[in-house]
């Protein structure tokens, strides 16, 4: 018999019972929630009259639609009524439930899969859900980790279990050293742009290959976030000392003798060397270049090198009649060069790139330097509060203020703009998050997946440049 | 839950490959704290040409005419035939709650993300998948004969073209079983509270810093 991977212990650990049919119950750890997909779950919750069954299990924190500008007046001082209630209504679900939650004001609160592993809220060997698809993002300790829909919201709610089938094992291995300037980021868009969106569909992927081991665990949490932007609900890095040093000491992680009892345990949670996947995908690291997404999905990416493709090259029909509507929206023309798209706005943020490393990162880049004249706007939005206050303590907010950047309260911003945070119509975008589907920034907005580095660059150019030639120069 | 059994009704076809769930409903609408009345706004980008707000009287907003279910003869449809990877993106389940509080009840398509998937069935919506050269298919019959209907007969697996002959389709047993009889997911797994109870019992004992 062949060995198990990570996924497959991970699942073993948490079957509660495997039914017939294939599907089975699978027990939840912790259950992270916010504001927008938990009120109809807590809703549905009352009205049948069910109390949740493990209150400590669930941690909550409002990020989606918090105002990144001042935030003194509290959650009144939300400017949208209905951004408001949304606030309240987890607020009061929380506060009649026992659940724990970091509201608006607290300095831990911040975008919801910044904040678990940032509390040790995540650990290795949990299965961690969360109503939204980056849930993925926890997926970097060797935890089982996924997003849900409303309804199983209130299903783990009601009972800490999940109805699921189990996934198939996918491998992404990239091995070799990455070049000077090719970050996290730009790993996981070139992952997507090999396997496609759907790629992953139906696939736990891990990360894995001497290149993930030697980033770090924010990059890491980087590439997992974006597993489900390749159509996999779950990416997964095996533990190895990175991990356990970054758990350590954290407030919700064990101490003591149940520290040493835990470690333990993660050891086991890699892979083993005879495990066999069904799909195996092998990436070269050298391959990898500075990224720039070019179209309206993220598998339509490119490196800064490159031109915009050309829709009359291509014979697949569905491929060629999707890229003429992206480029129609994105307001691009075949063969034009990356670098020459004028940008409208910067934004650094968002649950993929908005940890401290994100920030120094991009403030490396800044530093000493102005924001292009053209430029509407450059946002900064740290991921939580705890961010927030250890790039001040470092000094980061004054490096992007001297540039000319704006700096701003954590959340998930411009991300998704659900707030007050959003791009124009026809307004160009460099972008740290995850998704540039039509109208996510935005009505009309176009946004440009790249890494902070790259963002930082864009913003003091004006356009897209690529971070090797300021690097060296 | 809302029960599935038979269907039958226009189709309207959606060519178009990636259909993510922003595109089925924008995030100004999942301010909403309720379950109900998305339908208005679904895929709202693509159905109007203005910027669409929550709590809107959508009856006044210019429609876009070239979008699909703004076309009289789709009009009253309720199956979506779809292409590859529909409703990719986010995990809002707002999305399906959007194509059912329009009158969707079934979606044809040959593959879909595995959050909307899941979604879906929580709300009576069914997602059929048949394989791409049978979608394409489906695709040219529905463009050429205006009014095409199918029927899709849940128990018996099957979509049934006008002309009688029937598409096979493949659905998990389990949640056939809780769409054919309208099931609550919960409430089955309470069924299931010893097993459950059993399991944190033992877990306890092997992992006891997930307890404390
Ligand atoms: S930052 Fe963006 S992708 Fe992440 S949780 Fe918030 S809205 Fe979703």
């Amino acid at each position: 018999m062949s060995g198990k991977t990570l996924y497959d212990k991970l699942w073993d650990d948490h079957l509660v019972k495997q039914n017939s049919d294939g599907s089975a119950l699978l027990y939840i750890d912790r259950h992270l929630l916010h504001e927008v997909t938990s009120p109809q779950a807590f809703e549905g919750l009352r009205l049948a009259g069910r109390k949740p069954w493990r209150i400590d299990t669930n941690l909550a924190t409002p990020d989606h639609n918090v105002q990144t500008t001042d935030r003194s007046g509290g959650v009144d001082s939300i400017v949208d009524p209905i951004s408001r209630i949304q606030v309240k209504t987890l607020d009061e679900n929380c506060d009649s439930f026992g659940i724990t939650e970091f509201k608006m004001n607290d300095a831990r609160q911040g975008i919801v899969h910044v904040v678990g592993p940032e509390q040790g809220a995540t650990l290795p060997g949990m299965t961690v859900v969360c109503g939204d698809s980056h849930t993925a993002t926890h997926g970097a300790f060797a935890a089982l980790a996924h997003g849900i829909g409303t309804s199983e919201v209130e299903h783990v709610l009601a009972t800490q279990c999940l109805i699921a089938k189990k996934m198939e094992n996918m491998l992404v291995r990239v091995s070799g050293q990455l070049g000077v300037g090719v970050t996290a980021k730009d790993v996981v868009l070139h992952i997507i742009g090999v396997i496609g969106t759907a790629g992953g569909t139906g696939y736990a992927i891990e990360f894995g290959g001497d290149a993930i081991g030697s980033i770090s665990m924010e990059g890491r949490m980087t590439i997992c976030n974006m597993a489900i932007e390749a159509g996999a609900r779950v990416g997964l890095v095996g533990v190895d000392d990175k991990t356990i040093a970054y758990v350590k000491d954290r407030p919700f992680a064990p101490k003591g003798p149940q520290w040493e009892q835990a470690v333990e345990a993660w050891k086991n949670l890699v892979s083993d060397d005879d495990a066999e996947f069904d799909h195996v995908v092998e990436i070269n690291a050298e391959d990898i270049l500075p990224q720039v997404t070019w179209g309206t999905s993220p598998e339509m990416v490119a490196p800064v090198t490159a031109c915009v493709p050309d829709p009359a090259q291509m014979s697949d029909p569905v491929k060629r009649e999707g890229t003429e509507r992206a480029l129609h929206y994105m307001g691009l023309k075949p063969n034009q060069k990356l670098t020459d798209i004028q940008l409208d706005r910067v934004f650094i943020g968002s649950c993929t790139n908005s940890r401290i490393e994100d920030l120094r990162e991009a403030a490396a880049v800044v530093k000493g330097k102005k924001v292009a004249s053209s430029l509407k706007q450059a946002l900064v939005v740290p991921g939580s509060g705890l961010v927030k206050q250890q790039a001040e303590a470092e000094g980061l907010d004054k490096i992007f203020m001297d540039a000319g950047m704006e700096w701003r309260e954590p959340g998930c911003s411009m991300c998704l703009a659900m707030n007050p945070d959003k791009l124009g119509a026809g307004e160009h975008c460099a972008s740290t998050s995850n998704r540039n589907f039509e109208g996510r920034q935005g009505f009309g907005g176009r946004t440009h997946l790249v890494s902070p580095a790259m963002a930082a660059a864009a913003a003091v150019v004006g356009r897209f440049v690529d971070i090797r030639d300021i690097l060296s120069a | 839950m809302k029960k599935f059994t038979q269907h039958q009704g226009i189709v309207a076809p959606l060519d178009r490959a990636n259909v993510d769930t922003d595109m089925i409903i924008p995030k100004q609408f999942l301010k909403s704290i309720k379950r109900s009345g998305f339908g208005p706004n679904l895929f709202d980008e693509l159905r109007y040409l203005d910027e669409g707000q929550p709590d809107q009287d959508c009856s006044q907003r210019p429609l876009n005419p070239d979008f699909v279910l703004n076309k009289p003869r789709y009009e009253g449809c309720s199956i979506l035939l779809a292409r590859k990877n529909f409703g990719c993106g986010s995990s809002r389940e707002h999305a399906p709650w959007a194509l059912e509080d329009f009158g969707i009840r079934a979606i044809i398509a040959p593959s879909y993300a595995d959050i909307f998937f899941n979604n879906s069935f929580k709300n009576g919506l069914l997602p059929i998948i048949l394989e791409e050269a049978t979608v394409d298919a489906l695709f040219q019959a529905v463009e050429a004969n205006e009014g095409y209907q199918l029927t899709i007969d849940l128990e018996k697996q099957v979509v049934i073209q006008p002309d009688g002959t029937e598409l096979v389709f493949d659905i998990d047993a389990f949640r056939k079983h809780c769409l054919l009889n309208g099931l609550d997911d919960i409430g089955l797994t309470l069924e299931q509270a010893d097993a459950i109870r059993d399991y944190e019992a033992a877990r306890r004992q092997t992992a006891p810093w997930l307890f404390s």
